[in-house]
């Protein structure tokens, strides 16, 4: 794999004409630059992410313009906007029903936490409580340049993915689930109000 | 010598197999050696716009629906007749006016009457 090809030996390759590469580099090169992300969007947020994927941004540059109106055919969700608990199990569904491999990208303050609407009834503190995120992108609402960034950043982890190996990515590892427990509307709130598999707050000590 | 001109269609044919297969044959791999398939309740889910899908897909619209649909029709007809009228309207004699009131007045009456039967009436 990629380690041992030696760095110094591939760029004298590459001088005389001769490309060399190994198959995880290929794989990661062809999937980080066609990522295509699901096409809907929730709140003023997903306004942004309209203006990013059109003409004066152009996500496209980046391989990621097929926006899919089906989770089926879809690389990437792109959280955009307030997620209400009437959503959230749709949400998780959509991610649900995204073939592997797969990635969340959550856009703004509203997808991170709740936003502006975090101590809301009806508002989901994050969408990281029920599904797993890649990219977090602060911002209330990001500028297209920032959820450009948050792109970048997904290739960048993208080309990180490793094929073989203990640690290799998780949509290659069997034992990984690819789908996760939606939640149910209960009395108050959704049940269960977090997936434990994969919401990890960090505990804030006070001093 | 002249080749066969059917050699073309088996070459054709062949590279016409090969082609696509080679991606199946690909993919086959990776899926057998690399990415373990990971088949789910909701992935495999019929529906796929994140909505839980409620009954069966093949149910019977009921007969009902039928007189709708045909009362629409004969209102959609009417307007077709009349668009030409509308249009011709300033140079008509008085003979055609009275000719299309008097079309006018007997759909009209259909649709009365079609309401007092009850058909306008949405029945579940
Ligand atoms: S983070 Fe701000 S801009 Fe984005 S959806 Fe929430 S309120 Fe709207």
């Amino acid at each position: 794999m990629s380690e041992q090809i030696d760095e110094g030996l591939r760029r004298e390759l590459q001088r005389q004409g001769v490309w060399v590469t190994s198959m995880q580099e290929l794989y990661n090169w062809g999937r980080k630059n066609s990522i295509w992300p699901l096409q809907f969007g929730l709140a003023c947020c997903a306004i942004e992410m309209i203006a990013t994927a059109a003409s004066r941004y152009d996500i496209a540059r980046f391989g990621g313009e097929v926006f899919r109106p089906s989770p089926r055919q879809a690389d990437l969700m792109i959280v955009a906007g307030t997620v209400t608990k009437k959503m959230a199990p749709q949400i998780v569904r959509l991610y649900n029903q995204m073939p592997d491999p797969k990635y969340v990208i959550s856009m703004g303050a509203c997808a991170i936490s709740g936003g502006p609407f975090k101590e809301g009834y009806n508002v989901l503190k994050g969408i990281d409580r029920y599904i797993p995120v890649d990219v977090y992108i602060p911002g209330c609402p990001p500028r297209p340049e920032a959820l450009l960034h948050a792109f970048m950043e997904l290739q960048r982890k993208i080309d990180d993915q490793k094929l073989t190996g203990a640690n290799k990515a998780d949509h290659l590892t069997a034992a990984q689930p690819s789908e996760f427990p939606v939640p149910s509307f209960g009395k108050h709130d959704l049940e269960p109000p977090a997936n434990p598999d994969v919401f990890h707050p960090p505990k804030i000590e006070r001093a | 010598m002249i080749p066969d001109p059917y050699l073309f269609i088996v070459i054709f044919i062949g590279v016409a197999l090969v082609f696509p297969l080679i991606p199946l044959a690909l993919a086959w791999a990776w899926r057998r050696f690399f990415q373990p398939p990971k088949p789910g309740v909701e992935k495999n889910a019929i529906y796929e716009c994140g909505v839980e899908s409620i009954g069966e897909a093949q149910i019977q619209f009921r007969s009902q629906y039928y007189l709708y649909a045909i009362i629409f029709l004969i209102f959609d007809v009417e307007a077709i007749f009349l668009v030409p009228f509308a249009v011709a309207f300033t140079g008509l004699p008085v003979g055609a006016f009275i000719a299309i009131l008097v079309f006018l007045f007997l759909l009209i009456e259909g649709l009365v009457w079609a309401w007092g039967k009850g058909c306008l009436q949405w029945e579940r």
